[in-house]
C-alpha cells in the first residue's frame, strides 16, 4: 500500500529550542546513530543532521543550535535564524520545555513571527507535572494556531506523533497563519505599519523576507537584516532606512527606551497572557530536587572541594583506567611492528613503516583510551547539568583571566593532552571565549612533556627534581593567565561575553546519549588526527633519514662484517664459551648501530637543520642535539627524549634514562641550560596533533599560525631570559 | 527604596525596577525574562562570592555580580 504522502523530495525538518530543553535528546531519539556532525559554514558551531526514513519518505533532521532567542547577538542565534530564513526548512519543530513554559514561549513567539511552518513539541511534561504544573495543550495550540504534540524525549514518548504532525504540516497547503502572532501596542504597531508600507512601496518583489517581520527587525535595529535589505535594495534602501530611523527615534522618545527593549517587553506581555490561560500551578510545595542537590554541590563550604574531587576522579579514571587499554594498544603496535619487521625486506620501506608510520601513529594512538574516558566524563558532566555548576563555581577565578567559568575544564584537561582539551572548548558558547581558551590551553603542560622534564630535571637537579618540575608546571599556569589577560586587553578587547547562564535542573543522563556524545568527539580525534599524524610522522622520518650518505652505511656494513668475522674466528677457537661470545658480539653490534644512527641523524636534513639553527638555540643554552630533539618534538613531545637518546647514542634498554642523563651531564649542559630547555619545551610550538586541533577548532589557519608563532616566540624569549639572566647572576 | 540587585542578600527577593547596562548583556538579561515588575529571588552566592544564582520565573539563572549591579530592584522581602 502506498502512502498518500509519499513523494520523492527529501523533507527538511529543523529542530529549534532553548538550551537544556531536551532538544538534543529528541534529536538523538529521532536519528539514533545515523548522525552527521560537522560545522556550520564559516563558523565553529557544531552542526548535526541525520537522514531518517518515515512513512516511506526521507526526512532530513537538522539540529539547530540551542538558543533562547533569535536576535543576532550570538553566533548560535545567527546560525539558527539564517538557516530558517535562507534554507527554508519545510517545518521547524520548536521544542518547548513544559517545565519552563514562559521562557520557552519567547523563542516560540519569535519563530511564529518568522515566515515558517512551526510545530511545537511540548517536552518534559513529566517534570512539569512533578512540579505541580498543568498545561492546557489544546488551548495552547489554539492560542498560537500551532499544532502541539506532547513528548517525553528520554522515554521516546510522542516522538512518532511529532513526526506525523511535522510531515502532515509540511504537506498541507495551509499557509503560515498570520494571525495569533504577537500584537504590539498601538504606537509600535503604527511604526511597523508605516515602515511596512514603505518597504512595500520601495522594494516590492525584491524583499528577501516577510515584510512585517522585516519592518519589526528594522525597528529593532537588527544589523543583519539591515545588511540584507541594503544588499537587495541598492539606492532605494535609503528611504526605507530613513523611515526606520525616524520611527525608532519616535518610539525611543515616546517610551523613553530603545525600541528593541520595548518589543522584548511586549513579547513577554503577550506570552504572560497565554501562560495565564493555559497554565495552572497547584499551590502545593513544588518538588525541586535540583535545588536540594545544589544545597550540597554549590555549597559555600563544600561546593569547591567536591568539584575538585570530581575533577581529580576524572583524571584518575582517565589515566589509571586508561593505562590498561593503553598497554594493549602499545603491545598491539609492538606486535604489528615485529610482524612488519619480519615480513618486509630490509630497506627504506621497512624503515618508513617501522620508524616512521608505526612509531609515529603508535605514540599518538595510545592516547585513544584516555580520550574516550575523558570525553565520557565530560559528556556525563554536560548531560547531568553539572557543567553549568562547574562554571558557576569557577567563574570568579576564570574571570580574572577574562574567561568564562566553563573554560576551566578544557584548560585543566590540557594537563592531560591538549588535543581533547582543545576539542572540549566546543562546550563554550562564545566564539571569542573559545578562541582565547584555545590559545592559552597549550601552556598547560601536557603529560607528554613530563618525560622530558623527568630526564632533564633528573640529570641536573637530583633530589630537587620534583620541585623544579613543579615550578615548570606553575610557570605554565602563570603564563597562560598572563597571556589570557594580555589578549583580553588587546586582541579581544571589550568582547567579554555576558555570563547570564541557566543552571538547568539536574537530570539522569541517558546512556545512549552519553555514548553518542563521547563517540562524536572521539571520532574527530581518530579521523583527523590519524591523518595528520600519519603525514607528520612520515615527514619527520624522511627528514631524519635523508640524505643517506653511502659512506656511513658502507662503513657500518664493513664494521658489522668485521665484528661477525671476529666472532666466527673466536668461536672457532672455542676457548671462551659460545654464549658469552654471542653476547659480546651483540653488544658490539648494537653499539655500532647506535653510532651509525647518531651519525646518520647528524648528517640528515633534520640534523643539518639542527646545525643550521644552532645560532637560534645557542642563546638559550641548547646545543645542536637539543635543537634537533626539540624540532622532532613537533610530532609528539615524548619523541624529544627518544631523539636525544639517538643523538647521544645511548643504549636502548632499561637503563636508557640513566645513560642519557649521564650523557647529558657529560655534554657540557648545565643546570641552567637544562632549566632554559625545560622552559622552552613547556611553552614552544605544540605538537602536530594539537596544531591540527587548533586549526580545526578555530576554523582558521591564521589563528593556528598565530598560536604557533606566539608560543614559539614566547618560549624563546622566556628561555633566553632564564639562561642569560641566570648567567648574569652567576648561576651558569 | 531602590537598590542594586547585587546588594540584595542571599535568601531575599526583590522586584525589578529597571535593567541598565547596554548592548548584548542588557538584551540577554531581558530575554531571559528579567523584565520590569518581575520578582527575582537571590538563591545563593557562589563560594567565591561571585557569580550569583537567581530564581526568575521558576528558572535558575546565574549572573555575575557586576552584571547584577546593573539591575535596579525594589520591594525587598
Amino acid at each position: 500500500m502506498k502512502d498518500p504522502h509519499m513523494t520523492e523530495r527529501v523533507l527538511t525538518i529543523a529542530l529549534a529550542g532553548n538550551p537544556n530543553s531536551g532538544k538534543t535528546t529528541i534529536f538523538n531519539t529521532l536519528t539514533g546513530t545515523r548522525q552527521k556532525v560537522g560545522n556550520w559554514p564559516g563558523v565553529t558551531v557544531e552542526k548535526k543532521e541525520g537522514l531518517i526514513e518515515y512513512r516511506g519518505q526521507t526526512l532530513k533532521i537538522v539540529d539547530l543550535p540551542g538558543t533562547y532567542s533569535l536576535t543576532p547577538f550570538s553566533i548560535e542565534e545567527i546560525v539558527a535564524r539564517n538557516f530558517i530564513l535562507d534554507d527554508h526548512p519545510d517545518v521547524v519543530i520548536d521544542i518547548i520545555d513544559a517545565s519552563n513554559l514562559e521562557r520557552s514561549l519567547y523563542l516560540a513567539t519569535q519563530l511564529r513571527e518568522l515566515d515558517c511552518k512551526v510545530v511545537f513539541a511540548l517536552n518534559m511534561m513529566d517534570v512539569a507535572t512533578a512540579r505541580g504544573a498543568k498545561i492546557d495543550v489544546a488551548k495552547l495550540s489554539e492560542l498560537l494556531d500551532v499544532p502541539v504534540v506532547q513528548t517525553v524525549g528520554n522515554r521516546q514518548k510522542g516522538i512518532d506523533d511529532l513526526l506525523a504532525a511535522a510531515v502532515d504540516l509540511a504537506h498541507s497547503n495551509k499557509p503560515v497563519p498570520q494571525k495569533r502572532k504577537v500584537r504590539y501596542n498601538p504606537e509600535v504597531e503604527k511604526a511597523i505599519e508605516a515602515l511596512q508600507q514603505d518597504l512595500a512601496a520601495q522594494l516590492r518583489g525584491i524583499l528577501p523576507y516577510h515584510p512585517r517581520w522585516t519592518a519589526i527587525k528594522l525597528i529593532e535595529n537588527d544589523t543583519i537584516v539591515q545588511e540584507r535589505v541594503a544588499a537587495v535594495a541598492g539606492e532605494k534602501g535609503a528611504a526605507v532606512f530613513e523611515t526606520a530611523r525616524r520611527q525608532r527615534e519616535h518610539l525611543a522618545d515616546r517610551f523613553n527606551d530603545e525600541p528593541e527593549i520595548i518589543t522584548t517587553d511586549e513579547r513577554y506581555g503577550f506570552i504572560s497572557g497565554i501562560v495565564k490561560e493555559v497554565l495552572t500551578t497547584s499551590i502545593r510545595q513544588r518538588i525541586d530536587i535540583s535545588r536540594n542537590i545544589d544545597l550540597v554541590l554549590t555549597n559555600r563550604i563544600v561546593g569547591l572541594p567536591i568539584f575538585f574531587f570530581f575533577i581529580w576522579a576524572m583524571f584518575q579514571l582517565t589515566f589509571t583506567l586508561g593505562a590498561y587499554p593503553q598497554d594493549w594498544i602499545e603491545a598491539g603496535f609492538g606486535l604489528l611492528a615485529s610482524a612488519m619487521g619480519y615480513l618486509l625486506p630490509e630497506g627504506l620501506l621497512k624503515e618508513l613503516v617501522l620508524d616512521g608510520i608505526i612509531q609515529g601513529v603508535g605514540t599518538v594512538a595510545v592516547f585513544l583510551p584516555n580520550i574516550l574516558i575523558l570525553f565520557f566524563c565530560i559528556a556525563l558532566f554536560e548531560d547531568t547539568g553539572y557543567m553549568a555548576r562547574a562554571a558557576f563555581l569557577m567563574d570568579k577565578i576564570m574571570h580574572l583571566v577574562g574567561l568564562h567559568g566553563k573554560s576551566f575544564i578544557p584548560m585543566l584537561m590540557g594537563f592531560g593532552c591538549n588535543v581533547p582539551a582543545i576539542m572540549a572548548t566546543r562546550t563554550l558558547e562564545s566564539q571569542t571565549d573559545r578562541i582565547l581558551t584555545i590559545l592559552i590551553t597549550p601552556f598547560m603542560s601536557c603529560s607528554a612533556k613530563l618525560p622530558v622534564y623527568i630526564i632533564l630535571a633528573g640529570a641536573f637537579f637530583g633530589a630537587k627534581a620534583g620541585t623544579v618540575i613543579f615550578i615548570i608546571y606553575l610557570t605554565g599556569i602563570v603564563f597562560s593567565i598572563a597571556t589570557g589577560r594580555l589578549f583580553r586587553s588587546t586582541l579581544f578587547r571589550g568582547a567579554d561575553a555576558p555570563f547570564v547562564m541557566e543552571l538547568p535542573p539536574y537530570r539522569v543522563p541517558m546512556f545512549k546519549s552519553l555514548m553518542i556524545h563521547m563517540w562524536d568527539r572521539s571520532k574527530i580525534f581518530i579521523k583527523r588526527m590519524g591523518g595528520v599524524i600519519l603525514i607528520g610522522s612520515m615527514v619527520v622520518w624522511a627528514l631524519a633519514s635523508f640524505p643517506r650518505p653511502a659512506e656511513i652505511h658502507e662503513r657500518h656494513a664493513a664494521e658489522a662484517a668485521r665484528i661477525e668475522a671476529r666472532f666466527e674466528e673466536r668461536a672457532a677457537g672455542a676457548d671462551i664459551p659460545r654464549p658469552e661470545l654471542e653476547a659480546q658480539r651483540d653488544t658490539a653490534l648494537s653499539e655500532l648501530d647506535r653510532r651509525t644512527q647518531a651519525e646518520q641523524a647528524e648528517q640528515s636534513l633534520l640534523g643539518r637543520l639542527g646545525h643550521g639553527m644552532a645560532p637560534f638555540f645557542a642563546p638559550i643554552g641548547v646545543d645542536w642535539r637539543g635543537g634537533i630533539a626539540l624540532l622532532s618534538g613537533f610530532v609528539a613531545k615524548e619523541i624529544v627524549v627518544s631523539t636525544l637518546g639517538v643523538l647521544y647514542a645511548v643504549s636502548d634498554d632499561e637503563s636508557t634514562d640513566q645513560a642519557l642523563q649521564h650523557a647529558l651531564r657529560a655534554s657540557g649542559m648545565t643546570g641552567l641550560s637544562a632549566m632554559a630547555m625545560m622552559v622552552f619545551v613547556l611553552l614552544y610550538l605544540p605538537c602536530v596533533a594539537t596544531v591540527a586541533a587548533i586549526r580545526r577548532e578555530t576554523g582558521s589557519v591564521r589563528w593556528m599560525l598565530f598560536s604557533v608563532v606566539y608560543s614559539t616566540g614566547m618560549a624563546w624569549l622566556m628561555a633566553f631570559t632564564v639562561y642569560q639572566g641566570g648567567r648574569i647572576v652567576g648561576l651558569g | 527604596m531602590s537598590v542594586r540587585l547585587s546588594e540584595v542578600k542571599q535568601g531575599h527577593s526583590a522586584v525589578i525596577e529597571r535593567v541598565g547596562g547596554s548592548g548584548a548583556l542588557r538584551r540577554r538579561i531581558l530575554e531571559m525574562g528579567m523584565l520590569k515588575g518581575v520578582r527575582v529571588h537571590v538563591e545563593k552566592y557562589a563560594p567565591l562570592k561571585d557569580p550569583i544564582e537567581l530564581i526568575v520565573r521558576g528558572m535558575h539563572v546565574s549572573l555575575r555580580v557586576e552584571e547584577a549591579a546593573e539591575i535596579i530592584v525594589d520591594d525587598i522581602q
